[in-house]
């Protein structure tokens, strides 16, 4: 029963499809669009970890935290827009966006 | 080997069941709740995996930070979260069929990635502790090789903090602040004036 690189790469496999599919029906709730989208991203880590362990090659992890950075960067600046955007409307559904001009 | 299959079995069942208890979760707090289980349990399999330091920034990183931030957005916002789940049922089925069609190909891509790419010729994981350990294999890559990525990574998380303030900070008329320029401009002039009073009369306005 040995643990390969297909079954890490399947997990995160998997895994992104579960963020992809979280962003399709969650179409109004951004807050869970930002966590599947932290779902997505932490299936790119899993298979540049497993790619860096299978490959002994330590880059990969490397550049598994700069991913990591740029994704908490990302979920500070997306919820401040998002308590920003729930000050002026009193709501967070995404789908009257566009109603915001300027 | 038995053991680490196992583990592993159980590792990533916890965190594909979590990453689908994320998206499909009424309460948005209990979705947070399981996606800090699905980074606790993906940092089991980065552990497993060998890559011990990458599994304790996930969980420092994450659970401790992202996380709380997305915990602390959810409860301070007062939102109808039943209101934004409609079409939830209608966007179901061709989400999970779209879904469904991106995990059989990914997964045909990386078992052919894995039994022909260049991991195909790999012995196995990295064997731990061969030499130097994992966080002194990253100290000694990311400090030399990647040092400018380093600090265009700081630069990253410090742009990305100013803006998170800038984008909340909210300037309330009526309250009073400190305005530096203006009391560094005073003069004497400004802040002072000269009254002749008359003696027994006092200041009148």
């Amino acid at each position: 029963m040995m643990v390969g690189l297909t079954h890490y790469l399947t997990v995160a496999a998997i895994l992104f499809t579960i963020g992809v599919l979280g962003i399709f029906v969650n179409r109004k709730n951004i807050i869970v669009i930002l966590m599947s989208i932290e779902l997505i991203l932490l299936a790119v880590n899993i298979n540049l970890v497993a790619f860096s362990t299978f490959l002994h090659d330590v880059v990969g992890q490397v550049f598994a935290l700069f991913v990591l950075t740029v994704a908490a960067a990302e979920a500070a600046v997306g919820l401040a827009i998002l308590v920003t955007f729930f000050r002026v409307r009193g709501d967070i559904a995404v789908d009257d966006v566009s109603v915001m001009k300027g | 080997m038995l053991l680490q299959a196992i583990a592993f079995y159980l590792l990533a069942a916890t965190t594909l069941v979590a990453g689908l208890a994320v998206i499909s979760a009424r309460n948005p707090v209990h979705s947070v709740l399981f996606l800090i289980t699905t980074f606790f349990s993906a940092a089991g399999l980065f552990v497993l995996l060998g890559a011990e330091f990458l599994a304790m920034i996930l969980v420092v990183v994450y659970v401790g930070a992202v996380a709380v931030l997305f915990l602390f957005v959810v409860m301070m916002l007062d939102v109808d979260f039943v209101a934004l789940r409609q079409g939830f049922a209608r966007y179901l089925p061709i989400g999970a069929l779209i879904a469904g069609v991106l995990t059989i190909e990914m997964v045909i891509v990386a078992t052919s990635v894995a039994t022909h790419g260049a991991a195909a010729k790999s012995t196995g994981p990295a064997a731990p502790g061969a030499g130097v350990n994992n966080v002194e294999a990253i100290g000694r890559v990311l400090y030399t090789d990647y040092v400018y990525f380093f600090q265009i990574a700081g630069l990253v998380l410090l742009v990305a903090m100013i803006g998170a303030i800038v984008l909340t900070l909210k300037h309330r008329p009526g309250v009073k602040r400190q305005d530096i320029a203006a009391q560094v401009a005073r003069t004497p002039a400004s802040g002072m004036r000269v009254v002749s009073i008359k003696p027994g009369e006092g200041i009148g306005e």
